[in-house]
């Protein structure tokens, strides 16, 4: 009963954020400030990891194919697919349910805490658009960090199994290139949309409708990261289901 | 002018308001007492509108709130300056960016009429070199300083206080409730403050309602509550030891 209702009062803020929007101009600066920090703010990370995941795929498919009969090219086609198809996507925007996410609900049930919501709200702005809108828009740029992952998660497979002597260069530039399907690039990026939307919103909820003081915060975003993974590997399954599938 | 008509207010199973009758008049500070629990913060949201009261009415200069449309609603509320208790500023923004933010959501003034206006209520509430800091570089009896600011820079009809004091010293206290006292009787604003601090009743409680368990047990002056029988409000009034010696000595003094 607990969870419908939850999931009750989350659809009914995604409608408050479409409804009485802020003054254009202060709503472009606070999608400007939002991508900054939510989208710039993470390509560090997610250029670290992309590049070390990569690296890993590879030794592993190396490692296990070992026969002389399977072609090393292939090594490079397993991290193509692996990474386009999954690490980019899914493993990523778990990461950044773990950064952003928790980022997000913190700012707000801060905000919260302080009395800054109600503050919003007693000068007759709309703080869940206020507030949520912004985020929402900004993270449709996060696709941009998930290309920025594949290219470089597979930068890190070329470099891991070229120097490391798993595959020569040119056999996994060959696997690349080998029956590159140019869906899967499509499928990974509706996933990231969907997803996208989901680490801008789940957070801002638990921010939002957050009780109690400076712990609760701390709570809130913990249980928002876990929500938001939760929601983002089940969605995971049904996009794949229903655009691969 | 705010009206207030035998509000009632629920949670569930807890009636928090309980009938409340009470006339704020414009251009005089209106204090709201009581212990915690009396009711006094969710009667300020009623008057704010953050609330809606089940049963009542809350009429303010003539209009009543529950009849209002969305849109007045609206306009009602950028007639309304709020004090929080704990200043709710907005962390990621300056003193000045905070006191800018109304002008810049809801007028259409150029950014250097907005600076103007900026400049002239800070000064106003005497903080004069604190534009560009961040309300965590400030102290707090500054931090209140900005939120009243803040409050009066949309030139409000209203103006409503939860515990402006709460976490300040007695003196900078005290200077608080002179400024909200000056700045409600210099631009006539109908001001309503939710206090519990003694000091505040007696500098400058022109009205005082006291509620008790939901209701409003008692009503009248600062120079009243000191005369009063009510033995609910004296039990509060005097609850403190130094206040309890001062009615001693007024006692003996008047035998």
């Amino acid at each position: 009963m607990k969870y419908l209702e939850a999931i009750g009062k989350y659809f009914i803020m995604i409608y408050e954020v479409f409804k009485k929007p802020t003054k254009w101009p202060i709503m472009r600066s606070l999608i400007l400030k939002e991508i900054d920090e939510l989208i710039f703010g993470s390509l560090g990370i997610i250029i670290f990891i992309s590049f070390f995941i990569g690296g890993v795929v590879t030794i592993q498919t190396a490692l296990n194919l070992n026969s002389p009969l399977i072609p090393k090219s292939l090594i490079g086609f397993a991290t193509r697919q692996s990474v386009i198809l999954e690490f980019a996507p899914t493993f990523t925007s778990i990461i950044m349910a773990g950064k952003v996410g928790s980022y997000i609900t913190s700012s707000i049930g801060t905000m919260k805490v302080t009395e800054q919501i109600d503050a919003l709200e007693v000068m007759g702005i709309n703080s869940v658009n206020y507030l949520v809108f912004p985020k929402i828009i900004a993270m449709l740029a996060y696709p941009f960090a998930v290309a920025i992952a594949m290219y470089v998660g597979i930068l890190g497979g070329w470099i891991a199994g070229a120097f490391g002597g798993y595959a020569p260069s040119g056999e996994f530039v060959k696997g690349l290139q080998l029956d590159f399907d140019s869906f899967h690039v499509t499928y990974s990026f509706i996933k990231t949309i969907v997803f996208s939307f989901i680490i801008a919103t789940i957070p801002s909820f638990h921010g939002l409708y957050m009780k109690g003081g400076a712990l609760e915060v701390g709570k809130a975003s913990t249980t928002s990261f876990v929500w938001t993974s939760v929601v983002i590997i089940i969605l995971n399954y049904i996009l794949t289901q229903l655009l691969l599938g | 002018m705010i009206e207030v008509e035998n509000i009632h207010k629920s949670f569930g199973d807890t009636h928090v308001l309980k009938g409340i009758s009470t006339v704020f008049e414009q251009g005089k500070t209106n204090l709201v007492i009581g212990q915690s629990g009396s009711g006094k913060t969710v009667f300020l949201k009623c008057l704010l509108g953050l609330f809606e009261p089940e049963q009542g009415q809350i009429c303010y200069n003539g209009s009543y709130y529950s009849e209002l449309s969305m849109d007045q609603r609206r306009d009602l509320r950028q007639e309304m300056g709020m004090v929080f208790q704990g200043s709710a500023l907005f962390d990621s923004m300056t003193v000045e960016g905070n006191v800018m933010f109304p002008l810049d959501m809801f007028t259409k003034q150029s950014k250097a009429e907005m600076q103007d206006r900026v400049d002239f209520v800070l000064e106003r509430v005497n903080l004069i070199d604190a534009h560009k800091k961040y309300p965590s570089e400030i102290s707090g009896g500054m931090q209140k300083r900005v939120a009243i600011a803040r409050a009066i820079v949309m030139n409000p009809k209203y103006l409503f206080c939860d515990e402006p004091n709460s976490g300040l010293d007695p003196k900078t206290a005290i200077l608080i409730d002179n400024l909200i006292q000056e700045i409600t009787r210099e631009y006539q604003i109908t001001t309503v403050i939710n206090t519990h601090d003694m000091n505040s009743v007696m500098e400058i409680g022109e009205k005082i309602i006291f509620l008790k368990n939901g209701f409003k047990e008692w009503e009248g002056t600062n120079k009243e509550i000191f005369k009063t029988d009510n033995v609910a409000v004296t039990d509060f009034v005097y609850s403190s030891e130094l206040f309890k010696k001062v009615r001693q000595m007024y006692i003996e003094e008047r035998n």
